[in-house]
């Protein structure tokens, strides 16, 4: 064979600058301290003013500058009703616009909820004429500022009413109230609805459907029996995250709403304009932590679409 | 004669291009009857239109034109849910929010089957699939093996005409294949239902079916039992998907009913082999199939050992076997020599064509092996070599 062509390496000294090791490492010390204090610099600009709020909230004083003890005072005021403010013209108390924020929150995550999912499913499911253009303009409400979203609804409904009023005359005039504010909502909503439901649905596999025809379900019994059970986990997310959005509105709804129809938002701001008391620190937390619980479960719900059936 | 179940006349199934005005033919004027009781496969490569003719027979899909019938019944206008046929899909599509017996039960319920006597008889369906004990677990919990009985449960409690299986056993391991091929043939065996499984797995196909239609580019090539198929392939490609096969160019030089000879490029010798097709005519180039089993070689100088221990002489051996009119007998050289175990495997230099031979070590190594660049006498039957159409 070859072998007198090959020739063993020469073992060699292994050398090595331990000055310039030792420099590397320093390096990297510092980059590792460097990390750190990044994390801890933008950590702290995101929750320090939360974190700010939410101790104020418990502050035994109206002044939102200095500790003077700890107290929940500010809490049970919310729901003793004493805290209120006035809004254009009417009072409303917190736990009015409460109430009116659940209601309309759940109502307009009810129609969102139903439409964004039959959306849903048409889009991925059905071929349909138009279906890209559709598919393309549906995430508008989604990337458009809200200010001119908000403007745009006002303007709409302002024509509309306009018409009918001028249609019957001699009627009480049609003007913004609760189902403004709901389309307003639904408007917006559908959009995060069918991302989450559909991003569930295309995560199906399609053959669990053919599965159930072959097995002799109809279409109907086919959706309610395997469709539906399976993307039940999106359609839930997809709800959660409507419910919140609406909950957090303010421009929509400002702007669409009717006198007295005053939402937790609209109070909210309305106090604001008086300066920061602890009343608005404390619905404030409250509203975090609400927001945060459903987002929380949304994500939940929407993680566990890992498990589709999928392979 | 038994009767037909599942009658194909001249499926077409057309899908839409890429562009609009071009359409792609999946399945193309494809004619089949399949008989009842019988295990029948559709077998071909990816791509070949097998699947989508599962399909078309369970109601998936609908063919561009032709007939299906089910035991004479047309089915152009019945829904998947109402055909007499079900369906072991390749990825098994377990329902994932139900249980093993709620997934076996499915089908009945659908069928208005009472409660509790869905649930007996989705326990005799676990019990034949040998799976009694899991049927409170969710198909996430199962194996790909169990899955894959559950699925055949849950298409078999509904008792159909035929069971459709679209590459049952492709998404597990080499030895539970093994094993679930021959409970498959068995279970069919025992319920006699006609059973079309699609596959791209020639060994699967030619160990389970007693049929096997071989497709390629939409159409089907060759339709036989196993032994048929593999024996007398009637084109290249069948000859080629479905064991190994080494292809020799040349012309025909003449025949005589089902045989005829053939002159190699390079070789004297004319070579006898079984024709294909009759309509092959003289001068016309063909290629001829060789398997590298049917391929036998002994040394021109020296002995010829046989399994049994004793020997000849190499010359006398070969002229005894120039007494038979069927024997090809040419002479060649060892190129390479690959040890196998129970083979070895000889590439044969043939006036210039390479021949792949097998040859079973039955005795010790020295006894069968030749070593590359001895000179060897080539010979086979002329029966177990196909004359096909270029």
């Amino acid at each position: 064979m070859a072998q007198g062509t090959l020739t063993r390496p020469v073992r060699s000294e292994v050398n090595i600058d331990v000055a310039k090791m030792r420099r590397d490492l320093r390096v990297r010390q510092i980059g590792k301290v460097g990390y750190f204090l990044n994390a801890l610099a933008a950590y702290f600009f995101l929750w320090a003013p939360i974190l700010v709020l939410v101790l104020f909230s418990f502050n035994d004083s109206r002044s939102v500058a200095q500790w003077q003890g700890f107290t929940t005072r500010w809490y049970t005021g919310i729901f003793e009703n004493v805290a209120g403010t006035s809004v254009r013209g009417s009072t409303t108390s917190i736990l009015d616009a409460l109430r009116n924020s659940l209601v309309i929150g759940s109502l307009a995550t009810l129609f969102a909820t139903v439409l964004g999912t039959a959306l849903a499913l048409a889009i991925v499911r059905y071929k349909f004429p138009g279906k890209r253009v559709l598919d393309s303009i549906l995430y508008l409400p989604v990337i458009i500022p809200e200010i001119a979203q908000a403007i745009s609804l006002a303007l709409f409904f302002k024509i509309v009413f306009d018409t009918i009023n001028l249609m019957r005359p001699d009627q009480p005039p049609a003007t913004y109230g609760y189902g403004t504010i709901i389309i307003g909502h639904v408007v917006f909503n559908i959009a995060y609805v069918v991302i989450v439901v559909r991003a569930r649905l295309a995560d199906m596999n399609p053959r669990l459907e053919e599965a159930a025809r072959d097995l002799g379900a109809n279409e109907w019994q086919t959706f309610w029996r395997v469709t539906f059970p399976l993307m039940l986990p999106g359609i839930v997310a997809g709800a959660l995250l409507a419910f919140t959005l609406s909950l957090d509105d303010y421009i929509v709804t400002a702007m669409n709403r009717g006198i007295g129809d005053a939402t937790l938002t609209v109070v909210v701001f309305g106090m604001m304009r008086r300066g920061v008391s602890p009343e608005v620190n404390a619905i404030s937390t409250l509203m975090i932590i609400f927001s945060i619980l459903l987002i929380g479960i949304s994500l939940l719900l929407q993680g566990r679409s890992a498990v589709t059936g999928r392979g | 004669m038994p009767e037909v179940a599942v009658d194909l006349r001249h499926i077409i199934k057309e899908f839409p291009g890429q562009r609009r005005d071009v359409t792609f033919r999946a399945v193309d004027d494809v004619s089949l009857e399949i008989l009842e009781g019988e295990f029948f496969a559709l077998l071909g490569p990816s791509g070949c239109g097998k699947t989508t003719m599962l399909r078309m027979i369970a109601g998936f899909e609908l063919p561009t034109s032709g007939e299906i019938l089910l035991r004479g019944k047309a089915m152009q206008d019945v829904p998947p849910f109402h055909r007499p046929v079900n369906t072991v899909f390749q990825d098994y599509a377990l329902f994932p929010h139900m249980t093993v017996l709620q997934n076996v039960m499915f089908g009945l319920e659908m069928e208005g089957v009472k409660k509790a006597e869905a649930s007996r008889r989705a326990d005799e369906a676990l019990d034949m699939v040998r799976l009694p004990q899991m049927a409170d677990r969710k198909p996430r919990q199962l194996s790909g093996g169990q899955q894959q009985r559950v699925a055949l449960a849950r298409a078999l409690v509904k008792r159909p005409q035929v069971l459709l299986l679209d590459e049952p056993l492709g998404a597990l391991d080499l030895k539970l294949r093994k094993e679930m091929q021959i409970e498959l043939a068995e279970m069919q065996d025992e319920l006699g239902i006609t059973f079309i499984f699609v596959t791209h797995d020639q060994e699967e196909a030619l160990t389970m079916a007693d049929r096997i239609a071989v497709m390629n580019g939409g159409k089907v090539l060759q339709v036989g039992t196993p032994e048929e198929i593999y024996d007398t392939p009637n084109s290249r490609f069948v000859a080629d998907f479905i064991g190994e096969t080494v292809f020799l160019p040349g012309l025909m030089a003449g025949k005589d009913g089902e045989f005829g000879w053939v002159q190699l490029d390079g070789v004297e010798t004319k070579i006898k082999a079984s024709l294909a097709a009759t309509d092959i005519a003289e001068n016309q180039s063909v290629t001829v199939a060789v398997r590298p089993e049917k391929i036998n070689l002994f040394p021109i100088k020296g002995k010829v050992r046989y399994p049994d221990g004793s020997s000849d002489e190499a010359s006398e051996y070969k002229t005894a076997l120039l007494r038979d009119p069927d024997i090809n007998l040419v002479e060649g050289i060892i190129k390479s020599a690959n040890y196998i175990g129970t083979d070895t495997r000889y590439t044969v230099s043939v006036g210039g064509h390479d021949i792949v031979v097998r040859i079973q070590n039955y005795g010790l190594r020295s006894d069968t092996h030749f070593e590359p660049g001895q000179h060897v006498n080539v010979f086979w039957d002329a029966e177990t070599v196909r004359i096909l159409v270029q």
